[in-house]
């Protein structure tokens, strides 16, 4: 995916990080979200005309995507545009703060494109309408056929600006695909933008696939297929499409996933009835054995300094959360509430794991701090599993399934999303039904 | 009185049709699972006449019934007597679990299966395994009849 896009941040007029009368917090549930007007992107005059590219409507959907994205945070409510009181060429150069508070907008979104000699440039600018002035300008230039990736940027930078956290807008999401009934199920590897837009498959569904993972970089993936039904955990290049088996083991490998610097692939490998997690080196192939017990040991994540492992184990006689040093030594068991426990994903910032819990017959999504204490359950339902942190460690993605009647009718299986203060519960649209969603890291950094 | 008997002869009818409709549910419901083990025939298919291809687990364990043993010591009979056969041990689990966990649960049910039948004299040369977790339920229901039956070990003929 490296080719895909080069974006020059072109020149900063201004960042001012002092003093903002406007500040979001989005470490607790927001159910007073900030008034934010985004005015559409106006057009240069000198603007050429690119292939089918429909350049004149380009500054609308622009503001349009950047609206989405900041209504699905549940921190943002975007202002119908009917209200708005200048256009956006003149509000682009300097706002009539006091005619925008009028309409109870607290943060001004304007911006301006221009298409010349195949190439796209967008300048934006964000204005503090309460103290008001200007808190954020940037101007970026690409190929016009990313403007999408430039309306997911946008949304980042003015996110960053606004909570003092980084974004998770301009990412993509990996999952299965599925179709059909319940018990023939065809699944593929799909790939879309984190607002739903622009999926991709990767298998053409001729064999079950499951759990895929991104690398730190988004180039690659690994999961697990039944390919010649030997169960094994793959590597898949997106951008080539070259895939390849992970390891020699002599039986089935699955729960991939990547070590933080990308290096290493951990995993299960099961044999005679017993699983353990292995960690395979990218480079050299050189396989190591980090857990060593008649338990089954599985669903391993790297905290992000790479010195720790959270994984799911038996050996207490049900599932339980464990953690240890990434050399497999100062095991630990973390969980010990009422239930059982699988799914431990270390989140981004290192101070949290996200897990599955299992109770009277009810599924949650919940997080702990990394030595087992403050578990707070965040949903709770029939089923669902499999949490995937967004970058900045706020929100969670993860799947949901839904009981079916006696002939298996009834059943889907839907990608969902929550924050983490246990707000803002979202359905992820996707094209087909859907699980086992990853989130990437940011694709610009 | 003619009437009144009638009466009391339908009553008497409807009564005993109620106590054998009640007997009949009973009787079904503890027919099918014992201990969270299914114990009933409908998903079960044969590998020969009167040997049965799967044994049933209960939820979250591995171990083997009384009943399984059974099931698989006459597996065992009839691949001793039929040495050029080759079998898979598919493992599954029931949906009420987390992905990852039921593919090495379904692995350790196959394995509990090839290892009784490798007591039993079957050359572990013979017998394959693969779990597919909760992936390939027989009946696609969510109830704990489903469950029961999805929560299993197949033998299948692999030559």
């Amino acid at each position: 995916m490296k080719k895909t896009i080069i974006i020059f941040i072109f020149f900063v007029l201004t960042i001012e990080n002092a003093f903002s009368l406007i500040k979001v917090d989005i470490t607790r549930g927001n159910l007073d979200p900030l008034p934010i007007a985004v005015s559409p992107l106006h057009i240069d005059n000198k603007s050429e005309d690119f292939k089918s590219l429909k350049e004149k409507k380009l500054g609308e959907e622009i503001s349009k995507i950047i609206e989405k994205n900041f209504k699905s945070t549940g921190l943002f409510n975007p202002l119908k545009k009917d209200a708005f009181v200048q256009k956006p060429d003149i509000a682009h150069l300097k706002p009539r703060f006091e005619d925008w508070r009028l309409i109870k907008a607290q943060a001004l979104i304007t911006g301006k494109i221009v298409v010349k000699d195949k190439k796209l440039k967008v300048e934006f600018r964000l204005w503090d309408l309460t103290a008001a002035k200007e808190m954020l300008a940037l101007s970026f230039t690409t190929t016009p056929t990313n403007w999408r990736r430039v309306a997911h940027i946008i949304s980042d930078k003015i996110y960053e600006r606004l909570t003092g956290e980084t974004g998770y807008f301009d990412t993509r999401i990996i999952y299965v695909s599925e179709k059909g009934p319940k018990d023939q199920r065809v699944k593929k590897l799909a790939i879309m933008d984190q607002d739903g837009h622009g999926t991709k498959y990767l298998t053409l569904g001729n064999e079950l696939v499951l759990t895929p993972r991104f690398n730190p970089t988004n180039q690659l993936v690994t999961y697990m297929s039944y390919f010649k039904n030997m169960p094994r955990v793959y590597l898949l290049d997106i951008e080539t499409g070259i895939q390849e088996v992970v390891g020699n083991f002599p039986g089935m490998t699955f729960a991939p996933r990547f070590s933080p610097d990308g290096k290493k692939i951990i995993m299960s490998f099961a044999k005679d009835g017993n699983s353990d997690i292995y960690s395979m080196d990218m480079e050299t192939r050189v396989v190591e054995r980090i857990t060593d017990h008649s338990a089954i040991d599985t669903s391993p994540s790297y905290s992000p300094d790479g010195k720790y492992i959270c994984f799911n184990s038996d050996r207490s006689g049900l599932q339980q959360i464990y953690t240890m040093r990434s050399d497999g030594s100062q095991v630990k068991r973390i969980t010990f509430g009422s239930g059982i426990y699988g799914t431990p994903v270390w989140s981004p910032r290192g101070d949290l794991i996200a897990f599955t819990k299992m109770r009277k017959g009810k599924f949650y999504i919940g997080v702990m701090r990394s030595d087992g204490t403050g578990e707070r359950l965040l949903t709770e339902n029939y089923y669902q599993e499999a949490p995937s942190w967004s970058p900045n460690g706020r929100v969670l993605i993860f799947y949901r399934e839904t009981k079916s009647d006696s002939k298996g009718k009834g059943f889907t299986a839907k990608l969902w999303s929550i924050d983490i203060t246990g707000y803002n519960e979202r359905l992820v649209k996707t094209e087909t039904d859907a699980s086992d969603p990853s989130w990437s890291s940011l694709l610009s950094k | 009185m003619k009437f009144n008997s009638a009466l009391k002869n339908f009553v008497l009818v409807l009564f005993s049709t109620l106590l054998i409709s009640a007997c009949s549910t009973a009787k079904k419901a503890s027919v099918d699972t014992v201990d969270d083990v299914y114990t009933g025939t409908d998903t079960v298919e044969y590998l020969a006449n009167g040997v049965p291809d799967r044994v049933f687990f209960a939820t979250n364990k591995s171990s083997l019934t009384t009943r399984s043993r059974d099931t698989l010591r006459k597996q065992a009979t009839y691949l001793r007597k039929n040495k050029d056969l080759t079998v898979t041990i598919e493992g599954h689990a029931d949906e009420r679990g987390t992905r990852e966990y039921n593919l090495a649960l379904g692995e350790r049910r196959a394995n509990a299966a090839k290892d009784y039948l490798m007591t039993y004299g079957v050359s572990g040369k013979r017998i394959s395994v693969i779990s597919y977790g909760k992936e390939k339920p027989v009946n696609p229901a969510s109830s704990p009849l489903a469950w029961s039956q999805n929560r299993r070990s197949v033998t299948i003929k692999a030559n």
